[in-house]
């Protein structure tokens, strides 16, 4: 109601222009697919004076191959992400199908994932996962930030302010990957944790991202770390999937809250992590996965 | 009723999309033409009956204007010069009020009003039974949530900001939050025991002793509370409002505004959604104050989060059960202890008490009760009507008992259900005696037995197979992609539910219907014009209305009036009683009228009569021993739950939800079904997900991110046998359908999953951690 009637409204049609509009009006709020910040204005936890449109630049609604990775713009949907990037990016394509409702994955964008940076966001595992980078611009040009280094607290991250994220590059998959994602309704549901992860076997290299299970998406190193018969993988079994789960679980730092217990937050991400390295592996040596 | 004072006309849309008054101002709307494309009658009977009568299922007249958008919800009224009202509530679930300043949010621009209990016009309490709860509260807050401050503004986003600005000193005071402390030291507002027989332990060969918890279930309707006040100049309103009873609203408003019931007229708004949240008072006196005080038109709309703070809820439940049985399975007696917690006000709480200790026991035969029933007094979120309505707490504890009765003799569940079934001559645990069926009809020399009949049904529906080479989607866990089938594990479950049907306990239940019956003059056609008070929450009740008229009239045009207070009381839309009442109301009024048709030409004037139509008396339940004739009509469901449950991780896929309900005759089959499916996912809800979690009396998921409704993925194909075992005593032998299957599904649900965990259970909703950490090794 008041967003329409007083608060200003900037429709930017480049990039430079919008970091430009931005450090002009530092009151101005980035909108992209809107389907975090309007609930935060319904919901009244933010009145924006201003909003600065981001779905008129065209550079960041679109995804290009870099060869070895793919650089999607912050204004990609989950949608065309889902349909498009399914095969190169496997993580991230299963947790964009698992955002919301249709029509939040037709608006929603990972930019704004990122942006929110909730730790219940589900882009943050698989790209945790992969070892993506998140470039940045503002007007005094683009730095690039490693996944790992972008969040910094419940909804803190290393954007600052005149700051816009324009895209992420996400490194293609080596190998199999798989992302679960744990919600108590089948659909359209805030995970209770997620886990993802990226199996690299000519690397031989795990690389994990935890959602929904700290303040901040985290990563598993001691479950990466874990000794796998990488020479003779007909040696792997259910003890060392197991394994890899409560190494997972012990990363984790969960919190009591209504959508879950920490302990069972625990208990869920050991189970999923241990299918998702039994999958991984099993299809990466031919064997039909479970 | 007598006539309102003069009122301004509403908007074409102000009657959420019924067509207009045939008298005054012009039909807006085209009526509603019954299919068929039968050739139009004249002026005299015809003894045929068109199609789109009774037991068929015509378009609703509101279809398409739902479907396409351009049904008008209350949300979506406006008027010129409208200002916008908005209500400050208490963050506090107890506190003393030691001061309020308005005075900031009065200073701000664009603010018309911002009113106190200091300002209430006339009494400071209403109620739905008992006038308890405070219109604003005046010096305390008994709930997190209660209003205290409303505010008039020309934007709601000013109102909102103007609210904000209201000062308002708590003395913050310990929440009592527990209902069985609070029933102890005496705060509660009804204990109902029923006594019957003598329960001795010692004459069972099985007890199975447990207790049972149920959480808070919402309606969440998806409209939420809204409606216009527009003052009509000399000192009357007109109330443009979304409810369930517009007569008890009226009654209700009226001295809380200091007016004659006279001065105020309610027209009922476009409903999205009740299921009870609308049979409370919400924006109706407020929105009424902040018009009286501006003079101008005030609309109140709740967002959301302000919505489940707003209305009332289920009640939740604490049930310790103690169930005897012979070595057969057939009950011996059966005692409860079931404390319901009606939190901060009474509501509909003593009759949801009523229903909780009379239908404890279930469809069962039993000759030794002991039930103690209290509905306790704390500073929880209020709680009254929900579709159930009572029914449902005690249905989740009796059926999980028999369940297992059944385990403790190594019985089916179906069996034990049929060894005790109640028949025709046998009562209740109240004293009343089974007799809503044909006396004639008996099986093998035995008296007929409702539920063996619908039992027996499910012999011949196969339990589905597990499909090969399924989708994530159809597993547990759905998209998340948790399982490809690691850790499922499938169950199948029964339960049983017995619903009351009308009011119960000597209530003077009554719906009133005025039909017209005149030519059209352009067509010359007959043309039936009914005019009821009866609220079209999303049932199909409007449809019914027109195939009733069609059935008795033998004509094809049907146009509904707008529901407002200028007709007689229908009742509430609720207890499944308005097929029952309003349709019992709208057929004698139409007999009526096709009885004055007789020998009469309609070219010499239109025809009409008002009819006012009651279900037989009912007695209150004694206060000691709960005995006494309370209920109207009884219906039965029985579903059969078929769920996946991925036992690693908690997780449940019902799979199947097969039902079989005696709903005495299908009047309308497709809305039917469409009652039948709601009810089944409802009751899903409150099995697997549906809970209000409040903390120290605190909310803490007052939104549809954390209050989680099933999806389309949640609900699972239903199978529906309906069976028509007509009651004599009812119109058309229906029996009320709409909140049986509520009642039923959450057990057989909790039932599957029992079967596929190998656990207790005794908590609803199940959550996933039920199932996994808190499992016992
Ligand atoms: C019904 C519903 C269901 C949902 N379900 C899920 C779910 O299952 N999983 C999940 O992870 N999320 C879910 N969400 C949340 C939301 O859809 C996602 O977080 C989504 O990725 C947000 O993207 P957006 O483009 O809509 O962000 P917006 O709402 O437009 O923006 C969100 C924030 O990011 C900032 N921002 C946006 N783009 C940029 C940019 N390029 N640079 C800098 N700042 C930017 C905005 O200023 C704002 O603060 C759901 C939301 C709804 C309403």
């Amino acid at each position: 109601m008041s967003v329409a009637t007083r608060a200003d409204f900037h429709r930017p049609a480049a990039v430079g222009e919008a970091v430009r509009l931005l450090a002009e009006h530092p009151e101005a709020v980035p909108v992209a697919g809107g389907t975090d910040l309007m609930v935060a204005v319904n919901y009244r936890h933010a009145r924006p004076e201003a909003m600065l449109d981001l779905t008129g630049l065209a550079e960041l609604r679109d995804w290009t191959d870099e060869g070895d990775a793919v650089r999607i713009g912050s204004g990609v949907p989950y949608a065309r992400i889902t349909a498009e990037l399914a095969t190169v990016l496997p993580a991230l394509a299963a947790a964009a199908r698992t955002v919301g409702s249709p029509q939040i994955r037709n608006r929603g964008t990972l930019g704004g994932n990122l942006a929110t940076a909730s730790p219940a966001g589900d882009g943050h595992p698989p790209l945790l996962a992969t070892g993506a980078t998140v470039e940045i611009a503002s007007t005094s040009g683009t730095r690039t930030v490693p996944i790992g280094e972008f969040y910094l607290g419940p909804k803190r991250s290393a954007l600052g302010p005149g700051e816009l994220i324009t895209a992420v590059t996400v490194p293609k998959a080596a190998g199999p990957q798989q992302f679960l994602k744990v919600g108590t309704r089948n659909a359209m549901v805030i995970a209770v944790c997620s886990f993802a992860l990226a199996l690299d076997p000519d690397a031989r290299r795990l690389g994990t991202g935890i959602g929904s299970a700290g303040p901040v998406p985290l990563t598993a190193p001691d479950a990466e770390a874990l000794d796998l018969p990488w020479s003779s993988p007909g040696r792997f079994d259910d003890a060392l999937a197991a394994e890899f789960g409560r190494r997972v679980a012990a990363a984790a730092r969960p919190i009591d809250d209504v959508r879950g217990t920490a302990d069972y937050r625990r208990h869920a991400l050991a189970v999923c992590a241990a299918r998702a390295l039994r999958r991984v592996w099993t299809t990466a040596h031919d064997r039909s996965p479970r | 009723m007598p006539e309102p004072a003069k009122t301004p006309t509403p908007p074409p849309w102000a009657a959420g999309g019924v067509g207009r008054a045939p008298d005054g101002e012009a039909a807006e709307r085209v009526p509603v033409a019954a299919p068929g494309g039968q050739p139009p009658t004249r002026g005299v009977p015809t003894g045929r009956v068109p199609g789109g009568g009774v037991g068929d299922s015509p378009i609703r007249p509101e279809a398409e204007s739902k479907v396409n958008g351009a049904f008008d919800y209350a949300s979506d009224l406006a008027f010129e010069g409208m200002l916008w009202g908005h209500t400050l509530r208490s963050p506090h679930p107890r506190a003393l009020i030691r001061s309020i300043d308005t005075a900031a949010a009065l200073a701000l621009p664009g603010v018309a009003a911002v009113l106190t209990a200091a300002d209430v016009p006339g009494k400071l309490h209403y109620g739905l039974i008992e006038a308890d709860q405070p219109v604003l509260a005046p010096g305390e807050v008994n709930y997190q949530g209660e209003p205290v401050a409303v505010v008039a503004a020309e934007t709601l986003d000013l109102a909102r900001r103007a609210a904000e600005l209201v000062d308002v000193a708590y003395e913050v005071l310990e929440p009592r939050c527990d209902a069985g402390e609070a029933v102890e030291a005496g705060e509660y507002f009804r204990y109902q025991p029923v006594r019957l027989g003598e329960p001795v332990t010692a004459d069972a060969a099985v007890v199975i002793a447990r207790e049972y918890e149920v959480g808070m279930q919402d309606q969440a309707p998806l409209g939420p509370e809204s409606g216009v006040a527009v003052p009509t100049g000399d000192g009357g309103l007109v109330l443009h409002v979304a409810t369930q009873w517009l007569h008890s609203d009226l009654e209700q408003i009226a001295p809380c505004l200091g007016l004659a019931p006279e001065r105020i007229h309610l027209a009922m708004a476009g409903i999205g959604g009740a299921f009870g949240a609308r049979e409370d008072l919400s924006v109706q006196v407020h929105m009424a104050m902040l018009a009286l005080r501006t003079g101008r038109p005030v609309k109140m709309m709740y967002d959301r989060a302000e919505s489940f703070l707003g209305h009332v809820h289920r009640h939740p439940a604490r049930m310790r059960y103690e169930h005897g049985a012979d070595q057969d399975g057939r009950l011996v007696y059966v005692k409860a202890h079931i404390v319901l917690d009606g939190g901060a006000y009474a509501s509909t709480t003593e009759a949801v008490v009523g229903n909780a200790a009379s239908l404890a026991v279930g469809p069962y035969k039993v000759g030794h009760v002991s039930i103690d029933a209290w509905g306790a007094r704390t500073n929880n979120p209020p709680c009254g009507a929900m579709r159930g309505f009572g029914g449902v707490q005690t249905c989740f504890a009796y059926e999980s008992q028999m369940d297992a009765i059944a385990d403790a003799l190594g019985l089916d569940p179906l069996e034990v259900r049929r060894r005790n079934a109640l028949a025709q001559g046998d009562k209740l645990v109240n004293g009343q005696v089974v007799d809503a069926y044909d006396p004639t009809r008996a099986v093998d020399g035995q008296p007929f037995s409702p539920l063996r009949d619908l039992l027996d049904r499910f012999a011949d529906i196969p339990v589905p197979p597990i499909p090969a080479g399924r989708d994530i989607v159809e597993l547990p866990g759905g998209t998340g992609n948790t399982t490809h089938g690691e850790g499922v594990r499938r169950g199948v479950g029964y339960g049983v539910g017995l619903k009351n049907i009308c009011y119960s306990e000597g209530f003077d239940d009554y719906s009133t219907a005025r039909v017209r019956l005149e030519l059209d003059g352009a067509t010359g056609e007959p043309v039936a014009y009914i005019h009821t008070a009866a609220a079209e929450v999303g049932q199909g009740h409007w449809n019914l209305q027109t195939q009733i008229a069609r059935t008795e009239l033998g004509v094809e045009r049907v146009v509904l009036l707008p529901n407002d207070t200028k007709a007689g009381s229908a009742g509430s839309s609720s207890a499944s009683r308005q097929s029952y009442m309003t349709g019992g109301a709208v057929k004698a009024a139409c007999e009526a009228v096709r009885d004055l048709w007789q020998g009469r030409d309609l070219d010499d004037g239109p025809i009409e009569a008002t009819r006012v139509f009651r279900h037989r008396a009912t007695k209150p339940m004694d206060p000691v021993t709960g005995q006494g004739d309370s209920h109207v009509q009884l219906a039965l469901c029985v579903h059969r739950a078929t769920v996946d449950v991925d036992v690693e991780l908690g997780l449940v896929k019902v799979v199947d939800l097969t039902c079989v309900q005696d709903v005495g005759k299908a009047l309308n089959p497709v809305a039917l079904e469409g009652q039948i499916h709601g009810g089944s996912a409802q009751g899903l809800g409150l099995a697997v997900m549906e809970e209000i979690v409040t903390d120290g009396g605190r909310v803490r998921n007052a939104s549809f991110t954390d209050y989680l409704i099933p999806t389309i993925l949640d609900t699972p194909p239903m199978r529906l046998r309906i069976v028509e075992n007509a009651d004599p005593e009812a119109p058309y032998g229906l029996r009320g359908a709409g909140e049986p299957p509520t009642l039923s599904s959450t057990p057989a649900i909790v039932a599957a999953i029992r079967d596929a965990t190998g656990l207790p259970l005794t908590r609803v909703p199940v959550r996933p951690e039920h199932l996994t950490v808190r499992r016992p090794s």
